[in-house]
């Protein structure tokens, strides 16, 4: 039976990924467990003695941090998994040229990798919840949803990023989206404080990232309090941005790949 | 019928006209080559006959396809042997095949039996399960080979196959693309090795800046364009200038290359003696055949290997 070219991509890389699991899984399991007791249990003793429950609605920190950080974690895999990789394939390795002298095309190609991306994004928020519940941060069963805003954030982040890196010419402009663009996404988005601690001129500029809007809806789903805006809002501003970022992909890899 | 047909092929990037309206045909079963030096349009050729790069102009048909409609079935039954290896060096020489081979959509054990005979045929079987990364020169470019054949492709294309190979690796590569030739695959070489188009082309043609200039067996074109024989000297610095209008009459024709006059007759040593005899004394003297490189200079005014 022939299996979509699409699926084989995805197959490529779970092979490529059996080779080199072992830092990504160690670092999956470790670093929510060092956020969470630093920033949830260390600073958020601090923040949760002070004025920070008012603030806060009557949620611990913790329970404010975790489904943030789950979003945030989810954002930084995606982009991750959207630059280097894809500059490797396209500049370095050159493995996208091998892929698409077979029967496998452009859109194969960038769904396919995007489609890995789901997988890898899928297990790290797996854990990532697995991990949350062990330190009492999530309130019920119903909590473990908080996978899919953190799996839709980390698309979009990641089709966008496959996008960009397609464009550039070298790894410069990577560097820089990530210093200027990833990191302050990661600080700024409500995954450490509610926008509303924002100047007021920069609240519009969080509700444009994408970020904000997966945290709004993976902090409503595990702790069962409602959203800032409606959540199909929410969920299609993030559709939005893997669809639009894919489109751009196919794209920018055929000017890169298929001159 | 053709394997590949070009009628008018055009490729242009922008301004640049990368190929210009180039016609040949590749029949079955034979080696055919493009020989030209670096710029002259191989690689993008190549990339339209491999249904990767969409043609500007002119039409292509490839396995009696149109590569603008059927892309997927012509790569289904191509092999790419692309100038750079584009292996992934993260993983083994067996794992290389298996994604590759899954690219194909072949079935796993089908896999695993060619990889054993594919490996064997590059002489790789020992390093199955080393990793890519390590391996000399020769020994990626024989595995990408190797893995260009996964598919058991009717026609196999090389882009420079032996482009940064030392002498020794060159050889053993020919050895290997010679076998396939007699086991019948259709082989697309470029190169801009002379040697390499007499070894394994039986038919090539010569292109420059997008067009061809030539089209041949390496032997007609030799014979067309060219003397039998060659004869080579090497002056003194600042002597050879001045000792040019001395060489009129001794050969059919003479190039005059920046380090060396090329002498172009049918009988080497007789053109020597004579240029003895008229009080010349070159540095060194080398009679030998004519080459493609001659045909090459001849037709274009320069050398294939700037």
């Amino acid at each position: 039976m022939a299996i979509p070219a699409v699926a084989r991509v995805v197959e490529a890389h779970a092979l490529v990924y059996r080779r080199t699991w072992r830092g990504s899984v160690i670092s999956t399991f470790f670093s929510p467990v060092l956020y969470l007791l630093a920033m949830g249990i260390g600073l958020g003793s601090l923040v949760d003695d002070g004025a920070g429950v008012a603030n806060l609605g009557g949620l611990s920190y913790l329970a404010f941090l975790a489904p943030g950080l789950l979003v945030a974690t989810a954002m930084q895999t995606g982009a991750g998994d959207g630059s280097w990789p894809v500059m490797a394939g396209i500049k370095w390795t050159k493995t996208y040229h091998a892929t698409l002298a077979t029967p496998v095309g452009v859109r194969d190609l960038v769904i396919g990798h995007l489609g890995w991306v789901a997988v890898r994004l899928t297990f790290v928020s797996v854990v990532f919840v697995a991990i949350m519940a062990a330190f009492g941060a999530v309130e019920s069963w119903a909590g473990a949803w908080a996978v899919v805003p953190a799996l839709l954030t980390g698309l979009a982040f990641s089709a966008a990023t496959t996008a960009y890196a397609a464009y550039l010419d070298n790894d410069t402009g990577l560097s820089t989206l990530f210093r200027f663009g990833i990191v302050p996404m990661f600080l700024f988005s409500g995954t450490f404080f509610p926008i509303s601690q924002l100047p007021d001129w920069l609240e519009p500029l969080a509700n444009v990232v994408p970020l904000w809007h997966g945290v709004e809806l993976a902090r409503s789903l595990a702790l069962g309090i409602s959203t800032t805006w409606p959540p199909y809002v929410h969920v299609g501003y993030l559709l939005a941005w893997i669809v639009g970022g894919t489109l751009v992909a196919f794209h920018t890899f055929n000017r890169k790949l298929r001159q | 019928m053709s394997l590949v047909e070009a009628r008018s092929l055009t490729k242009k990037f922008g301004d640049l006209t990368a190929v210009d309206a180039i016609d040949f045909d590749v029949a079955p079963g034979e080696s055919f080559g493009f020989l030209g030096p670096n710029g002259a349009g191989k690689t993008s050729a190549m990339r339209m006959i491999g249904a990767v790069s969409p043609i500007t102009d002119g039409s292509l048909r490839v396995l009696g396809m149109n590569p603008a409609v059927d892309g997927p079935e012509i790569r289904m039954r191509l092999g790419v042997v692309p100038q750079d290896d584009t292996l992934d060096t993260e993983l083994s020489v067996a794992e290389n095949l298996l994604i590759y081979g899954r690219y194909f959509d072949l079935p796993r054990p089908v896999i695993r039996e060619r990889i054993t005979e594919l490996l064997d045929f590059a002489q790789l079987s020992e390093r199955r399960d080393d990793k890519v990364e390590p391996l000399s020169g020769g020994m990626k470019r024989r595995l990408t080979i190797a893995r260009a054949l996964i598919n058991q492709p009717e026609l196999l294309i090389l882009d420079e196959p032996t482009t940064g190979l030392d002498p020794q690796a060159r050889h053993v590569l020919w050895d290997r693309l010679y076998r396939l030739k007699q086991q019948g695959v259709t082989l697309i070489i470029t190169t801009h090795y002379m040697d390499e188009a007499e070894q394994l082309c039986d038919r090539l043609v010569i292109m420059d800046k997008g067009k061809i200039v030539a089209e041949g067996s390496p032997r007609r074109l030799i014979e067309e364009h060219s003397t039998r024989e060659v004869l080579e000297m090497r002056f003194p610095v600042g002597v050879q200038e001045a000792i040019l209008d001395r060489l009129d009459g001794l050969a059919k024709r003479t190039e005059v290359l920046p380090d060396r006059v090329l002498l172009y007759t049918d009988n080497g040593d007789e053109a020597a003696a004579e240029a003895t005899a008229r009080g010349l004394r070159p540095e060194s003297v080398v009679v030998r055949r004519s080459t493609l490189e001659d045909v090459f200079l001849r037709l274009t005014g320069r050398t294939l290997v700037d």
